[in-house]
């Protein structure tokens, strides 16, 4: 018995230690792969579950495939990284495409791209598969600084930022893509040209972000198309960690425009938020002190359309500054309106008679179980109203991408 | 007549042999004969000048040693703004190592890597050449290393941990401008100081003009700008604090480098306050911004971002990023009481 038992141990210790040895290996065989591929090729990630210690990087290529053999079958895990704050990491390259595979629980960020023309992601999952933690990576996709980006099939769990984050790029296309368990579904922030489109994004603490930021690179964003989405039960407590503008993100948030100017949302169907169902915000509500002195911190053409709504009348939780404000100051009992718009205007873009000039205004008609109010946020709310004939129109922006 | 179209032709021709065959990288850090003598000693043969920086970056606590190597009959042009623009066929020889007992160097050191970076044809290629436990080579390990390493230190407490020598994709995290791979460190203002070699005691950069290696007009000599020596306790605090978050930051937090999508500039001549960080909110720190809100809080270095990122060695949390597993006390008692002081 007992010597069985130590030969039991002792075939333990030698399958761990092959078993180490080999990820090693692994792991130095593919990082190889990724810095010696030549301009178009394809590297093939074989199947089966892997452990990684380091970022694994691809940079300065051109026309490259990266391949597993998909989702759920090629695994990669950093759940012991060493090193590199990324799990996979493109920068400065052409024409790269990353599909079928999951990679899992990076310290950082799983999947960056800076500065690439041409990234595709198709069929990858991302996740942190210890459910929603604050001490989980900040994005799950996250391609900064990118032209021409093709987010599809994905699917993206956990990340204590943004499931699916495209930051200051242009030519965006998110696609048939599916957020969980993430502070915020899918973001766009200080981006041109996106369509956001037929994705799922289900328990969240907020669905859809829209944002434009001060004290960056590329300043301002705009153009975004967000339609055909299904937008659900956004309603997962807010886990990011402070300091973070998500972190100003209200649990039970469908979709929300912060300060950028031409945005679409048409034909989704947003179901069951506690919060907000979409609300068109300024940079001021978020009450962080402005510095940039190029920043325009007022959304603005702005339309809201053909959208399904709904909600189950509930009590708004009272968390957070959002939280506070709907129970305390608007106090809007167990039906909060579905969509909402702070109502904090700049002059600049109102003509004589008070009114939006044509190119910033913002419009909401023909949405099921439409509801409103402009909460007149910067007079404390005294005049908030619920009607909504002042923006029933309709805006259509020329340089909107269809 | 004849003679100078053949020799033209016959240089045409080695040039472009030369710059079209796939010139292979030697494997060997011995086939470069950067040194003479046993190679551990690190004794350069002509040709091969070594030099310092006033302010260095922080590399796990590993000591440094570097070397240039200027093709014959070519100089480095001067400018007093940004690193030197080495001619193309340029290589910079850094030699990392640690002494196997900081308080007395006679016991011996071992020598870790020595990374180059080539000014090729096509621009700047890093390569880092791991050292084997004999020390009596280095080997070209592209995708990197991890080596465990040993030293008592300062203070004489042993410091046991696993170096990380960079792949060369990561060498291109930092030493990056515009996409482009580039040198950090010898600029003017950093190369501006005295060298002591066993001969003699001179400033580097009037050495380098006497060498010829240099095209700086006697006028520009006189008004070599100079960076601080963050370790120097002489200098004022500001000063030092710049320094380092020049050497050891800017390198990424600059408007061309990897990290300028943050939005944070730490270059030593950024005069715009928010982002050089004061008051400036993170954009996508994650968890990197500890529930803090600034950057740099003035008077308050634990309520500041930049002192949590240095004080962590969470790959998911710290800054820099890459290059340490190990927290840089020093700097961040140096960050820490020039935040507090503001």
């Amino acid at each position: 018995m007992k010597i069985k038992n130590k030969s039991l141990i002792l075939i333990t210790l030698l399958h761990i230690f092959y078993n180490v040895h080999s990820q090693v290996e692994f792991e130095k065989i593919i990082q190889k792969k990724f810095i010696l591929a030549n301009d178009q090729s394809i590297i093939e990630i074989e199947e089966g579950s892997f452990q990684l210690g380091k970022t694994l990087s691809l940079e300065g290529k051109k026309n490259i495939i990266i391949r597993g053999k998909g989702i759920d079958k090629t695994i990669l895990n950093w759940a012991n990284q060493s090193s590199g704050a990324e799990g996979i990491k493109i920068t400065n390259c052409e024409n790269i495409s990353l599909e079928n595979l999951t990679v899992q629980n990076a310290k950082g960020d799983l999947i960056k791209t800076m500065e690439v023309k041409g990234i595709t992601i198709k069929q990858v999952k991302a996740e942190w598969t210890n459910g929603p933690k604050a001490s989980n990576g900040s994005y799950a996709f996250y391609p900064v600084m990118c032209e021409n980006v093709v987010i599809d099939s994905c699917i993206a769990i956990g990340a204590s930022d943004a499931g699916i984050y495209v930051g200051q790029s242009r030519n965006i296309k998110v696609k048939n893509c599916f957020a969980t368990q993430n502070v915020a579904g899918i973001e766009i922030e200080n981006s041109l040209y996106a369509e956001v489109f037929n994705n799922q994004a289900i328990g969240n603490t907020g669905g859809i972000l829209v944002f434009d930021l001060p004290d960056l690179v590329q300043k301002k964003g705009g153009h975004v198309l967000v339609h055909d989405n299904l937008i659900q039960e956004n309603n997962l407590p807010n886990f990011a960690p402070k300091g973070n503008i998500v972190g100003n993100v209200p649990q039970g948030t469908g979709v929300l425009v912060l300060a950028t100017n031409d945005v679409e949302i048409f034909n989704n169907k947003i179901i069951n938020h506690l919060t907000i169902g979409a609300g068109i915000i300024s940079y001021y509500m978020t009450e962080i002190q402005i510095k940039d002195k190029d920043y325009d911190p007022y959304p603005a053409g702005i339309y809201i359309h053909d959208n399904y709504f709904e909600r189950k009348p509930s009590r708004v939780p009272i968390k957070g500054k959002f939280g506070k404000m709907y129970r305390l100051a608007l106090k809007v009992g167990k039906n909060p309106p579905m969509i909402v718009y702070d109502g904090i205007l700049d002059t600049k873009k109102l003509n004589k008679e008070g009114l939006f000039y044509p190119e910033f205004k913002i419009c909401i008609r023909n949405n099921t179980n439409q509801s409103f109010m402009n909460l007149d946020a910067e007079h404390n709310f005294k005049n908030r109203s619920r009607d909504i004939s002042k923006y029933d129109c309709d805006y259509v922006n020329e340089k909107i991408l269809h | 007549m004849n003679k100078k179209i053949w020799g033209f032709i016959l240089s045409s021709l080695i040039f472009y042999l030369f710059s079209n065959s796939k010139q292979s990288i030697p494997e060997k850090l011995s086939d470069y004969q950067f040194f003479k003598g046993e190679i551990k000693h690190l004794v350069p043969n002509e040709g091969v000048i070594p030099y310092d920086l006033n302010s260095t970056l922080f590399s796990d606590y590993a000591s440094k040693i570097r070397f240039m190597v200027i093709p014959k009959g070519k100089k480095i042009p001067y400018n007093d703004e940004s690193v030197l623009d080495f001619p193309e066929g340029s290589i910079l020889i850094k030699n990392f190592y640690y002494p196997i007992n900081e308080t007395n160097p006679e016991l011996g050191r071992k020598i870790i890597e020595t990374r180059l970076l080539i000014h090729e044809s096509t621009g700047w290629k890093a390569y880092p050449y791991v050292w084997n436990e004999e020390q009596t080579d280095a080997i070209l390990e592209i995708t990197g290393a991890s080596i465990p390493v040993k030293f008592k230190n300062q203070t004489n407490h042993l410091i046991d941990f696993t170096y990380e020598v960079p792949n060369i994709n990561q060498c291109k995290g930092c030493h990056e401008v515009n996409g482009k791979m580039s040198p950090i460190g010898p600029s003017a203002r950093q190369l501006n100081k005295l060298y002591s070699s066993n001969y003699s005691t001179k400033n580097q950069v009037t050495e380098l003009k006497e060498k010829g290696l240099l095209d700086i007009s006697n006028e520009e000599l006189k008004e070599i700008p100079q960076m601080a020596n963050y370790l120097n306790q002489n200098e004022s605090l500001d000063k030092r604090a710049k320094a380092y978050l020049d050497i050891n930051c800017a390198h990424c937090h600059n408007p061309s480098g990897p990290a300028k999508n943050s939005g944070l500039n730490l270059s030593w001549n950024n005069k715009d306050l928010t982002s050089y960080g004061y008051f400036k909110s993170p954009v996508a720190a994650g968890r990197g911004s500890g529930h803090l809100l600034y950057d740099i809080q003035p008077g308050k270095a634990k309520q500041s971002i930049l002192h949590y990122r240095m004080n962590s060695n969470d790959p998911g949390i710290m800054m820099p990023e890459l290059g340490r597993k190990l927290i840089h006390k020093e700097g961040v008692e140096l960050i820490k009481e020039w935040i507090n002081k503001m």
